[in-house]
C-alpha cells in the first residue's frame, strides 16, 4: 500500500471534473422536478447528449458546438417525453424508462461509426498566473469551463427558486397544479420549459463525459450516471447546494477509491467499486432524516398528470 | 354611475353531453352584495369561472363598467379588477402567506414590501396574519384569510366568492360578514355563491337563481324566506327531514376516557373523550374540521385500534378489533373522504358496494364472492337513494360529489346497522338530496338504531341531532339535549373565534 501516492489537490481537481456530468443532469432534474415533473429518463438524455456532442464535435472541430448540439440533442428526446407525458397524458414513470431505454439504443445506432475516434481536445482553462498557484491554483482556477458553468448553474438555480417570480410559480405549479391553473398560471407551458431545461443540462452532462472525462465514444458510456443524479435530487431534498454536495460526494469517493485501487489497497474492488453508491446515499439520506421538512420541499404534484378540467 | 359593474347576457357554456350554463344573463350593480344560488350542478361554478376568465363562454356578453369585458385568463380579470375566493382553497401548502399572496396578484411588490402590506392589511379588515408562515400549518379559517387578503391586496371592484363560509365556526363567519360589509361600503361588489340560506338573506341585496344551467329568477333574498329561496332552487316544495318522537332504547355504543396520540406531524391528538349514545337516538358532534373528526371515526371504525374496554358496543369491549368484526356485530362507519377512504375510486359501483358490503350481506362463501348479490346491493342503493348514474358497473370516481355520497351513506343505511357513525354526511350535496339522506338516518334511529352523526354543517345538526356534542382541539364537551340550544351557543361551544376576534375586542379583552 502506498497512500502517499494520492496527491489530495490532484484528488479534488479530479473530483469535480468527474463530478461534473451528474451535478448537471441532477440540476436539470431539480428544475424538472420543482415543476411536479418526474423525468426517470435522465439516462437516456445524457447518453443521447454524450453521441450528439461527440458527433457534432469530431464532424466540425469544435467542442463548444459539440457542447451545443449535446444541449439540443438531449432537449429533443426531452420534448419527446414533454408530448407525451404532458399532452398525451401517459404515465411519467413507464415514459421516463422508455426514453432511458430508447435513449441508450438510439445512441448506440447514431455512435456506430465514431467508436475508437479521438475528439477534438477540449482544453482546460488558465487564467494567467492564478492557475500556478499551488493548491488553490489547480482546484479553483485550472478546470474545464463547463465545470464553472456547472457551478454558477447551482447559484443561479438556487437563487431563481429563491428570489424570482418565475421561480415562485414553478414552485407553485409543481406544489399543487390545481391551484396554480386557477390562478391563471400555464401549467403546460411551466412544466414544458422545466422539461427542456432540463433535458438541455442532462446533454451537457452526457457530453461532459464523451468529450472530457473519457474522452471517446462507448456504448452505454453514461453507466448509471443519470440514475445516480435522479437519487441525488431526491436525497438531497430538492435544494440545489445539497445536489451540489450529493455530487460532489459521489465523484469524491469514486475517484478516491480508484485511488486506493490503484494503491493496491487491501480491500476487495468489488466494494470498493460499490462504496461511492453506498456513501452517497448514506450521507443523504442523514441530512434529509428530518421528514417533515423534507416533505414540505418534496414537490406535492410530483408525478401527477395535469389536465385542465373546466 | 347608473351603469351596472358586471352585465351578463345570454352566456352558454356547453361541455360534451352537458349544458352548463344556457342564456344566463343579471347584473351586479356598483357596492351590492349579489347571490348567486343553486344546487350542485346547477352551473354556478362555471358561470363564475367565465367571469374570471378560467373558461371561455359560448355564446353571450359581458360587461364589466359599462364596456365589453372578454377576459382570456384570469391575469386578465384580476387586471380588470376582478377578484375571486375559491371555494376549495387555491393555495400552495408548502409556500409561505406572502408567497400565495404574491402569486395571486398581477404586480407584487418586492417580498419585505408586500409581507409589510399583509400585516397591514390583515390588522385593518380584523383578520390577523402572519407573512411568514407555511400554508400547510394553517387553520381552515386561516387559510381562507389568505385568499381574502389576496383579493383585498388588489382593491378589486368585484369579489367573487364561492362558498366562502362552509368551514368557519358561527362567530368566523360573523367577523366575515363584517369584512364583506366594509368593503362593501367602500363600495365593491360582491358575487356571493353559497348555499346556506340564511346567510344570504343576512348579507345580500338581490339574489339570481340558477337550475341545470339557467337563471330561474331572481329576487331580493331579504324578502324572502329561506324555505321560499330552497324551492326556488329546487323547483319543488321541500320536505325538511322530520323526526319522530320515539323512545330512547340501551346504550348501544360507549367510550369511556379514551385519549389517542396524533399519528402524524398534521394531525389532532383525541383527549379523554367520554360517550354514549342509546338506540333510536342521533348524537351530534359539531366542530371544524381538523378538531379530531377523523381520528374520532378512525377509532370508532376500528381502523386505530384502541385499549379494548375504551370502546364497548353494547356493553361488550371491541377497541382493539379490527373493522370487519365490527360490521359483523353491527357497528358500520361512513368516512368523509369520499374518494380514497369511503369508496375506492376506479372500481365500479358493484365492487365498492362488495368492499363493505360483504360481511353483513353474506356476499362471500368460502372465499368466492357471489357477484349477483353485490350487484342487487348497489342497485338496490341506487334505487334507493336516487344515486344519478347510468349503472352499477361504473367506477365511483365517475359519479358526482353528491350521487357518490348518497351512494356510500346509503351502503351502510342498506345494512340495517345498529350503530352507525357518518362523518359529514351531507357534504356537497345538494339541499333536496341532502333532505333525503338526513331523513334516512332519522328513520334509521327511528327504527331502533343508534346514530352518531359528525359534520361542520350545524344547521344540519340541528335538524337531525337528539344530543349535540362538540369537537375542539380534540376534546368533546359534555353533550347536551339539541331541543332549545341557540346557534350562539353551540358557536361557544365549537371554541368561538379562533382567535378571529382579536383585532376588534382587544381593548376589552384585558380582564
Amino acid at each position: 500500500m502506498d497512500f502517499g501516492s494520492i496527491n489530495p489537490v490532484l484528488l479534488i481537481a479530479a473530483l469535480m471534473l468527474a463530478s461534473t456530468p451528474i451535478l448537471l443532469a441532477a440540476l436539470g432534474e431539480l428544475i424538472v422536478e420543482k415543476s411536479g415533473v418526474l423525468n426517470l429518463g435522465v439516462e437516456g438524455m445524457m447518453i443521447v447528449g454524450a453521441i450528439s456532442g461527440f458527433i457534432v464535435a469530431v464532424e466540425t472541430g469544435s467542442p463548444a458546438l459539440g457542447f451545443v448540439a449535446a444541449a439540443i440533442g438531449a432537449t429533443i428526446m426531452a420534448l419527446i417525453f414533454g408530448v407525451l407525458t404532458q399532452l398525451l397524458l401517459s404515465n411519467q414513470v413507464a415514459t421516463g424508462l422508455g426514453l432511458t431505454l430508447f435513449g441508450l439504443g438510439v445512441s448506440a445506432l447514431m455512435g456506430q461509426s465514431y467508436v475508437g475516434i479521438r475528439p477534438p481536445a477540449s482544453p482546460r482553462l488558465t487564467f494567467f498566473g492564478l492557475s500556478e498557484v499551488p493548491v488553490i491554483g489547480p482546484i479553483a482556477f485550472n478546470q474545464h469551463a463547463m465545470v464553472y458553468v456547472s457551478l454558477a448553474l447551482v447559484v443561479a438555480i438556487w437563487w431563481y427558486l429563491k428570489r424570482t417570480r418565475s421561480g415562485l410559480i414553478l414552485r407553485a405549479v409543481g406544489e399543487s397544479h390545481d391551484a396554480a391553473h386557477a390562478l391563471g398560471y400555464s401549467v403546460l407551458k411551466t412544466r414544458f420549459a422545466a422539461i427542456a431545461f432540463g433535458g438541455a443540462c442532462a446533454g451537457l452532462g452526457g457530453a461532459f463525459l464523451s468529450l472530457v472525462i473519457v474522452p471517446q465514444w462507448t456504448e452505454g458510456m453514461t453507466a448509471g450516471r443519470g440514475w445516480i443524479a435522479l437519487a441525488i435530487v431526491v436525497f438531497a431534498s430538492w435544494r440545489p447546494w445539497r445536489v451540489l454536495l450529493g455530487a460532489y460526494l459521489f465523484g469524491g469517493v469514486t475517484v478516491l477509491q480508484l485511488n486506493l485501487q490503484a494503491a493496491g489497497i487491501a480491500i476487495p474492488v468489488e466494494l470498493l467499486s460499490m462504496s461511492p453508491y453506498l456513501i452517497t446515499i448514506l450521507v443523504l439520506v442523514l441530512i434529509s432524516s428530518d421528514k417533515r421538512r423534507a416533505a414540505a420541499n418534496a414537490p406535492a404534484s410530483l408525478g401527477r398528470s395535469f389536465h385542465a378540467s373546466a | 354611475m347608473s351603469a351596472p359593474l358586471l352585465e351578463l347576457r345570454g352566456l352558454r357554456k356547453a361541455y360534451p353531453g352537458v349544458v352548463a350554463n344556457d342564456d344566463v344573463g343579471f347584473t351586479v350593480g356598483r357596492g351590492e352584495v349579489h347571490a348567486l344560488l343553486g344546487e350542485n350542478g346547477a352551473g354556478k361554478s362555471t358561470l363564475v369561472k367565465m367571469v374570471y376568465g378560467l373558461v371561455r363562454p359560448d355564446a353571450g356578453e359581458m360587461r364589466f363598467g359599462g364596456e365589453s369585458y372578454t377576459p382570456g385568463s384570469p391575469h386578465e380579470a384580476r387586471q380588470t379588477g376582478i377578484a375571486m375566493v375559491f371555494q376549495h382553497f387555491s393555495l400552495f401548502e408548502a409556500l409561505d402567506v406572502a408567497e400565495n399572496v404574491a402569486l395571486g396578484m398581477e404586480n407584487p411588490p418586492p417580498m419585505r414590501e408586500l409581507a409589510a402590506r399583509i400585516r397591514e392589511v390583515s390588522e385593518t379588515y380584523g383578520l390577523p396574519l402572519d407573512p411568514a408562515r407555511l400554508v400547510g400549518d394553517l387553520s381552515a379559517g386561516e387559510r381562507q384569510r389568505v385568499e381574502i387578503i389576496r383579493c383585498l391586496l388588489q382593491d378589486p371592484k368585484l369579489l367573487i366568492m364561492d362558498e366562502p363560509t362552509s368551514v368557519l365556526t358561527p362567530q368566523e363567519v360573523d367577523i366575515l360578514f363584517e369584512t364583506l360589509r366594509k368593503l362593501q361600503a367602500e363600495g365593491t361588489s360582491i358575487l356571493y355563491i353559497s348555499h346556506k340560506l340564511e346567510e344570504i338573506r343576512t348579507l345580500c341585496d338581490g339574489a339570481t337563481i340558477l337550475r341545470l344551467g339557467k337563471v330561474v329568477g331572481s329576487c331580493d333574498p331579504r324578502e324572502k324566506s329561506a324555505r321560499e329561496l330552497a324551492e326556488m332552487m329546487v323547483g319543488s316544495e321541500l320536505n325538511p327531514p322530520a323526526p319522530q318522537a320515539h323512545d330512547l332504547g340501551e346504550v348501544m355504543l360507549e367510550v369511556n376516557a379514551l385519549t389517542v396520540p396524533p399519528a402524524s406531524a398534521f394531525g389532532t391528538e383525541l383527549r379523554d373523550i367520554s360517550l354514549q349514545v342509546r338506540a333510536g337516538e342521533v348524537l351530534g358532534i359539531g366542530g371544524v374540521a381538523g378538531n379530531g373528526q377523523d381520528e374520532l371515526l378512525a377509532v370508532l371504525s376500528g381502523e386505530v385500534p384502541v385499549e379494548n374496554d375504551k370502546l364497548r358496543f353494547k356493553g361488550e369491549p371491541i377497541g382493539a378489533t379490527g373493522p370487519n368484526p365490527r360490521r359483523a356485530k353491527g357497528l358500520l362507519t361512513a368516512p368523509e373522504e369520499r374518494l380514497g377512504h369511503a369508496a375506492a375510486p376506479d372500481m365500479s359501483l358493484i365492487e365498492n358496494a362488495a368492499l363493505s358490503g360483504w360481511v353483513r350481506m353474506g356476499m362471500v362463501k368460502s372465499g368466492f364472492i357471489n357477484w349477483s348479490k353485490a350487484r342487487a346491493h348497489a342497485e338496490h342503493v341506487i334505487k334507493d337513494f336516487d344515486v344519478r348514474t347510468p349503472g352499477p358497473g361504473n367506477a365511483a370516481r365517475a359519479l358526482s360529489g353528491g350521487n357518490l355520497q348518497k351512494f356510500v351513506i346509503g351502503r351502510e343505511i342498506l345494512q340495517k346497522p345498529e350503530v352507525l357513525v357518518v362523518n359529514q354526511p351531507t357534504w356537497g350535496v345538494d339541499a333536496s338530496a341532502a333532505a333525503a339522506i338526513r331523513q334516512a338516518l332519522l328513520d334509521l334511529a327511528a327504527e331502533g338504531a343508534a346514530v352518531i352523526a359528525i359534520s361542520q354543517d350545524l344547521d344540519e345538526l340541528m335538524e337531525i341531532s337528539t344530543r349535540f356534542a362538540a369537537l375542539n382541539e380534540g376534546r368533546l364537551s359534555a353533550p347536551r339535549d339539541a331541543a332549545g340550544l341557540t346557534i350562539d351557543e353551540i358557536g361557544l361551544m365549537l371554541g368561538g373565534a379562533h382567535g378571529m376576534e382579536v383585532a376588534h375586542i382587544h381593548e376589552e379583552a384585558a380582564p
